[in-house]
């Protein structure tokens, strides 16, 4: 065989095994907000494991761009006519990424694990009477009365979301977290590549059916079309942006708004609004101490406040903000003003007249304040300077963000190392609504921290749970909202945006509460 | 001599355990609860006392020293409350981008904050010496982070010739590795050369005065010799003891550097700890930098007897 006869072969071999030309590994490279130190979305409620948890793992429900709850890895779900049981098929051919099938047995132990855990997953398990496996792919939740709760709190959008895991993982203990980071989401979790403090990985999962529908919010076909997720942690600020324009990046989740203007300015860089929803920013009452243990007293910061004084202190730019004078995000399905006419306008003569029906006897606010966020550090000033003027005196503590966070779990007297109120933010999807919204539980010590007490709100939330028509969903948490003017747990003080800042090689970002990286695509 | 050895590294043991003490102690004073952070904004009181009970920060904090010394004793540190991993194990992973960071600077500062002092206190009162002592103002004024940013705007922004961020490990590749250690190392070598120029020049200029340097010259050796050999040697003293002070104090500037280079080194995760109020990964890498800083004042030690042959312990 001559030369040229022996490379001719070849070719003709190569062409008929159909070998393509090699193709470059596509990697996209992400600064979250935070490192990832914990992998059990369970576990822990924090951002950062929930956004790992839509990479690994799949949710049987997911919420749409519309708000709406639509199958994810469930082909078809039948409601009874009684409306008690909720029958479930999965979709077929869905794999764990070891390669075993997702049989219905996982499903049940996940959502259990779930349900100890997590609030809306706890008032899920109170109407839930029985949940029965038919056949490896079919399941059925029994209720012991109609409720609207079943699809809103498997299709939960925020933590804790109830993803599914294998059946040998689910059985880990609530309070113990895992470490088998087994799936069945689009991604698969590179745990040997994982450095915390630097990076984590995640590979394109190649056996990953998705749903044939198109993209949209949390549901549809997750298609991945990188190979690879670096989610790089990048700690300052300035530094990631530099990273970013110098293309060894490739998205920044959230930089602070003053950093905006460079993204915008940089030519290879472009702004994505991923989160149309935005974020609610609120303050919160301590309701077991003098004097916001007194309704009325928490009426008068209602107000005393105005929300584009909050706004502007933080958010600077009005294009990234709204004011919105409503317990639930605007733009959300239970978003209404009923009830908040003449609040949130500081009118600091109500304020002080509420202050004197109330009997306020001068004592000082606790205020907390955070210095170290930078997205909450004006906020207590604000709030200072309002309630002074309403007629408060107040007590302006400065400290770092994990101090507040253990402070605010201390039922102390404020002057014994307890508090009376703080300031935070809320992901919009976290509070859509009464019974999602954690500050609106009002259920006494088993509330969030601040301990509201009152009948009348746990009452409409669990109306609420129970009622199955969207329209008389909505005429609930009107009532809600109306009685937390009257029973203030907290403070809506308007919403805010963030804009995603992304290298314009970068596309096909969803438009979602949390940043997901299917659809999306790199040149 | 290695009496001497041992008696010093004897000492170190109740350094150590007054280290752990302080330690231990300062951190349950800190306020802030491990649990809280690892439950998340939305966990209920439930969620972070079932935590709490689970790491064993429910126990009185006496019982908690004595578990935590036993392990220490037995060379265990235990498991960070928030990756999952040892800490051993954590503090390993980050030792390589820190050594190299300090060993990088270390070089580069001694390279050219020597030749530099010797030069200005050679030249003194020259041009020469009013700009090493102008840059050696400049460099000690600066704060680290203004040096980083700008460095950072020039040569990897506007130049591109460098990366902007982060490490990559020897073993992947000699020239990733020291590209990015660029950078950071500049930026970090700026405060020290500053600090130890300024010393050799002071030295140097003592020693130059001296009756032994006169008779060097006037034997006829040239200056370059009579520089090396005869005053840089009898000037070193001070200047080691600097340098060894810088090691201690580089660890301090690693912290910062390494935040702006998105460098995950030992100073990030010391830094990461302390916010999170991961307990066991402060309380190691607080003993393991106290060690390094007693170490390293026993090697400058140890070296005074080879610069200068009439101090003996």
């Amino acid at each position: 065989m001559t030369f040229r006869r022996l490379v001719a072969v070849t070719a003709a071999l190569a062409a008929l095994a159909g070998v393509a030309p090699v193709r470059a590994e596509t990697t996209l490279r992400v600064v979250l907000h935070s490192d990832l130190k914990i992998i059990d979305p369970i576990w822990t409620t924090a951002y950062i494991v929930r956004n790992h948890g839509y990479m690994v793992y799949d949710t049987l429900f997911a919420m749409d761009a519309k708000g709406e709850i639509k199958p994810q890895m469930v082909d078809k779900y039948e409601i009874s006519k009684d409306q008690l049981t909720y029958t479930l098929t999965l979709r077929d051919g869905l794999v764990w990424h070891d390669g075993k099938p997702v049989t219905a047995e996982d499903c049940v132990a996940s959502i259990k694990r779930w349900a100890a855990k997590d609030s809306m997953g706890q008032k899920l398990m109170t109407f839930v009477k029985d949940i029965q496996i038919v056949n490896p792919r079919t399941f059925k939740i029994v209720v012991n009365e109609p409720t609207g709760l079943v699809l809103g709190a498997l299709g939960k959008p925020s933590s804790n979301v109830p993803f599914m895991m294998p059946k040998r993982v689910a059985e880990t203990d609530p309070n113990t977290q895992i470490s088998d980071t087994t799936g069945s989401g689009p991604f698969v979790f590179k745990k040997d590549e994982w450095k915390p403090g630097d990076k984590a990985v995640y590979v394109k999962f190649d056996k990953y059916k998705p749903r044939a529908e198109a993209p949209s919010g949390l549901a549809g076909g997750k298609i991945v079309k990188v190979d690879r997720v670096e989610w790089k942690w990048i700690p300052d600020h300035q530094t990631a942006m530099n990273a970013l324009i110098a293309g060894e990046v490739d998205y920044l989740e959230a930089p602070p708004h003053d950093l905006l203007p460079v993204a915008k300015a940089d030519p290879n860089v472009k702004l994505v609004d991923v989160n149309p929803l935005g974020n609610q920013f609120t303050f919160r009452f301590n309701t077991l101490h003098k004097p916001f243990d007194n309704a009325k007293v928490r009426q008068a910061v209602l107000y005393a406040f105005n929300q584009e004084d909050f706004l502007k202190a933080v958010v600077g730019d009005a294009a990234y903000y709204k004011v919105c004078k409503a317990f639930f995000p605007c733009g959300s399905p239970m978003s209404s003003t009923k009830g908040m006419e003449g609040l949130l306008e500081s009118n600091f003569e109500k304020s002080k007249a509420l202050l004197k029906e109330a009997g306020y006897d001068g004592t000082a606010i606790v205020l907390m304040h955070s210095t170290d966020l930078a997205v909450l550090a004006n906020l207590a000033p604000v709030a200072k300077s309002l309630l002074e003027k309403g007629g408060f005196k107040v007590d302006m503590v400065s400290m770092d963000w994990q101090t507040l966070v253990a402070r605010r779990a201390k039922k102390d007297p404020p002057t014994a190392g307890g508090w009376h109120a703080f300031l935070t933010s809320w992901v919009a999807a976290d509070i859509l609504n009464p019974v999602m919204m954690g500050f609106m539980n009002a259920s006494c010590d088993k509330a969030m921290f601040g301990w509201p007490c009152d009948k009348e709100i746990e009452s409409l939330r669990d109306q609420f749970a129970r009622e199955t028509n969207p329209a008389k969903q909505k005429a609930i948490a009107e009532a809600v909202q109306v009685r937390e003017t009257h029973y203030p747990t907290h403070v809506p003080l308007g919403q805010w945006y963030l804009p995603s800042p992304v290298r314009k090689s970068v596309d096909g970002i969803i438009q979602a509460p949390v940043p997901v990286f299917w659809n999306v695509t790199k040149q | 001599m290695l009496p001497y050895i041992g008696r010093r590294l004897l000492a170190t043991i109740p350094v150590m355990a007054v280290v752990a003490v302080v330690v231990f102690s300062l951190l349950r004073l800190t306020a802030g609860d491990p649990a809280a952070i690892i439950a998340g904004d939305n966990a209920t009181s439930a969620d972070v006392e079932a935590i709490r009970a689970h790491l064993g920060l429910d126990r009185p904090l006496v019982e908690q020293f004595v578990i935590w010394l036993g392990r220490i004793l037995r060379g265990d540190f235990g498991e960070s409350f928030f990756f999952k991993k040892q800490v051993s194990q954590l503090i390993l992973d980050r030792v390589e981008p820190t050594l190299a960071l300090a060993t990088t600077t270390l070089l580069l500062t001694i390279a050219v904050s020597i030749p530099l002092g010797v030069l200005a206190a050679w030249k003194r009162g020259t041009w020469i010496d009013r700009a090493v002592m102008s840059f050696s103002v400049l460099g000690f004024s600066v704060p680290v982070f203004v040096i980083g940013y700008a460095l950072i705007y020039l040569f990897a922004i506007e130049l591109a010739w460098l990366p902007v961020q982060g490490y990559q490990r020897l073993a992947d590749g000699v020239g990733g590795f020291l590209a990015r250690l660029v950078l950071p190392s500049v930026t970090l070598a700026v405060v020290f050369v500053a600090l130890i120029a300024r010393i050799t020049r002071a030295s140097v200029l003592e020693v130059l005065n001296a009756d032994h340097v006169r008779t060097a010259r006037a034997k006829g050796l040239g200056e370059l010799p009579v520089l090396l050999r005869h005053v840089l040697r009898n000037a070193a003293v001070p200047i080691v003891t600097v340098i060894g002070i810088g090691v201690a104090v580089l660890i301090g500037g690693v912290v910062v550097t390494e935040s702006v280079y998105g460098i995950p080194g030992l100073g990030r995760l010391t830094v990461d700890a302390v916010q999170a109020r991961d307990y066991p990964t402060v309380q190691a890498v607080i003993l393991l930098f106290s060690v390094a800083y007693v170490l390293i004042n026993l090697l400058v030690d140890l070296s005074y007897t080879v610069l200068d042959p009439r101090i003996r312990y």
